[in-house]
């Protein structure tokens, strides 16, 4: 299940990252309405949220690259506008659309892009076969980008990332339509850059991603965050104890006279499924699981169905990229 | 505006960098388009007209011509790099989202965009004038003060291209701009023949185009003479340069920092 670590020890790690009431408007759309955020050096924050939730801004935004119609942000005690371009120099960035060069091999990549930060030439030569062999580039230095795949693709581009040695790695959906093999070996690298002590903030909306790599998680819909915490500790305050689905066999919905409230502490109807949440569900399986026209699964609550909790199960449709 | 932010630095370089690198992988078709066209030009209507036009301006056709098409295409070359090229690093290849990720600025991002703008010119503009020279076409002693007058055509051209390319939703935007304002300024500026033979409110029209200041340098210069009045034509270009990198650096801006 969920991976646990050590919490990094405030005291010895003050703020590092922080996000004050962050506020940001395109037109008459509040895309952040007040957005605070501390993370700690060393730490691994995920930003989850819907599509459209404001996750993406708020990756630009510490960048510098969005102006803000109200709040400050502040890395390492300073504030970002007064960092100008020095901010970026301590960041990496793993954008959410690729952006690779195509009119470049993989080499090539990575030493235009140690250009860019001012890295001199040995230097960048030395990091980039560092980098290659971290990220399982090793043999395809040569290549064009055409001739990789997705994975591989994702794995340059955070390769290129940490071509300055970053303090901050951001990483906007890093693992979006990848393979579970890539996704497994970015995460371990992910892990491995957090050991070495980056500061790493991540948005995903895969759940489990966001339980395996972040000691906290933020879930932030409407531009606001809802709610912070450990994994753990979101999931034992929204969905404390398990998770039962019911469903009918004929696709009518199931316990047509509210049964079930007297052994859950909530429950909601989706569709053809019945979900009861509770510590202790026992009494509820006892009633239904011998009963043939039901089917059912027991399974312990998870990250997503706090997220669902708090950002509801409506649809929402690609806005925030596809307006840019 | 803030000064700081609109003045470029050292990163510009990194930008003309990563292209010339780029421009070296695909230097055959590149050079091709950059020299192959004008080069015609300066054949077809050198020798084939030249037959009938005998000497305009005191010169031979081809001589007078050549001037012309080494100006033409200046502006063509940085044209066609500071809209198609860099519309597509722009947009489709999403290049200065990759360099805004690191210390570049746009105000970084736009010099080395214009810069690479004028140094393609450059080269496009000295091979021609290796071949013309051939011909004999150009000669005398200031043919080596052109190259300058070149790099600052080739950053006005590329400046004013870069306004259209912050401005572009699409690439067909820019058939205006080759219709409405590169076309003409090959027809009516002085490329083919001395703008004093257009009627006199054409001539006014032509004298606040920029390729009239560049023939006006280019021609004396690649003729054996020096230039009359070259502080103003200089002084034009230089206008246009810095009116059209304040417009480009604040519609880049407003596009990519949003």
């Amino acid at each position: 299940m969920s991976p646990r670590w050590e919490p990094v020890a405030p005291a010895v790690n003050p703020v590092f990252l922080e996000l004050r009431t962050l506020h940001k408007r395109y037109g008459t759309r509040e895309v952040l309405r007040g957005v605070d955020l501390a993370l700690a050096r060393g730490e691994c924050f995920a930003l989850v949220g819907p599509n459209g939730a404001g996750k993406s801004t708020a990756v630009r935004a510490i960048q510098g690259l969005t102006p803000m119609d109200d709040g400050e942000i502040r890395i390492g005690g300073r504030g970002l506008i007064e960092m100008g371009r020095t901010a970026r120099a301590i960041m990496g960035v793993v954008p959410q659309a690729d952006n690779l060069d195509p009119d470049f091999t993989v080499q090539e990549n990575l030493w235009i892009y140690g250009r860019y930060f001012g890295l001199s030439k040995p230097l960048i030569r030395q990091r980039s076969a560092e980098l290659l062999e971290f990220m399982a580039l090793g043999g395809h230095a040569g290549q064009p980008i055409h001739a990789l795949s997705g994975g591989m693709q994702r794995r340059l581009t955070i390769a290129r990332a940490l071509i300055n040695t970053p303090q901050l790695l951001l990483l906007d959906e890093p693992t979006t339509g990848l393979d579970p093999q890539a996704r497994h070996l970015i995460w371990q690298r992910l892990r491995e850059l957090r050991r070495q002590g980056t500061t790493l903030l991540l948005t995903t909306h895969y759940m489990d991603e966001a339980e395996r790599l972040a000691d906290r998680v933020g879930i932030i819909d409407h531009g606001r965050i809802l709610a912070e915490d450990s994994p753990r500790g979101l999931i034992s305050v929204y969905i404390p104890g398990g998770v039962v689905e019911l469903r009918r066999v004929d696709g009518e919905p199931p316990d047509p006279q509210n049964l079930h409230r007297q052994w859950v502490r909530a429950s909601e109807r989706v569709g053809d499924t019945l979900l009861c949440y509770g510590p202790d569900l026992s009494p509820l399986l006892a009633h239904f699981a011998e009963d043939p026209a039901y089917q059912w699964l027991q399974r312990p609550a998870s990250l997503e169905d706090v997220f669902l909790h708090l950002t509801g199960r409506d649809l929402r449709e690609e806005t925030e990229y596809a307006a840019r | 505006m803030r000064l700081g932010e609109i003045l470029p630095g050292t990163g510009a370089f990194a930008v003309v960098q990563r292209n010339y690198r780029v421009w070296r992988k695909l230097l055959v078709p590149s050079m091709l388009g950059n020299f192959g066209d004008p080069l015609l030009y300066l054949l077809a209507l050198g020798y084939g007209l030249g037959h009938f036009v005998g000497r305009m301006d005191g010169v031979p056709y081809i001589t007078f011509i050549a001037s012309g098409i080494v100006a033409s295409s200046v502006m063509n070359t940085a044209s066609f790099e500071g809209l198609y090229s860099a519309f597509t690093r722009m947009s489709a290849q999403r290049t200065y989202a990759a360099m805004l990720a690191t210390p570049l600025r746009v105000s970084d991002i736009l010099a080395g965009e214009v810069l690479w703008c004028a140094v393609k010119g450059l080269i496009s503009a000295v091979a021609i004038m290796i071949v013309a020279s051939f011909f004999g076409a150009i000669q005398g002693p200031w043919i080596f003060l052109a190259p300058p007058v070149i790099l600052l055509a080739g950053l006005s051209f590329g400046g004013l291209a870069l306004v259209m390319t912050a401005l572009a939703r699409s690439y067909d935007f820019f058939m205006y701009y080759f219709t409405l304002v590169i076309t003409p300024m090959f027809l009516f500026c002085g490329v083919f023949y001395p703008i004093h033979s257009l009627p006199p409110f054409a001539q006014h029209l032509a004298q606040v185009l920029p390729l009239t200041h560049v023939v006006a340098l280019l021609r004396p210069l690649l003729t054996g003479h020096l230039p009359h009045a070259a502080f103003y034509h200089i002084g034009v270009l230089w206008l246009y340069t810095l009116t059209a990198y304040v417009g480009a650096w604040r519609l880049l801006g407003r596009r990519l920092l949003r």
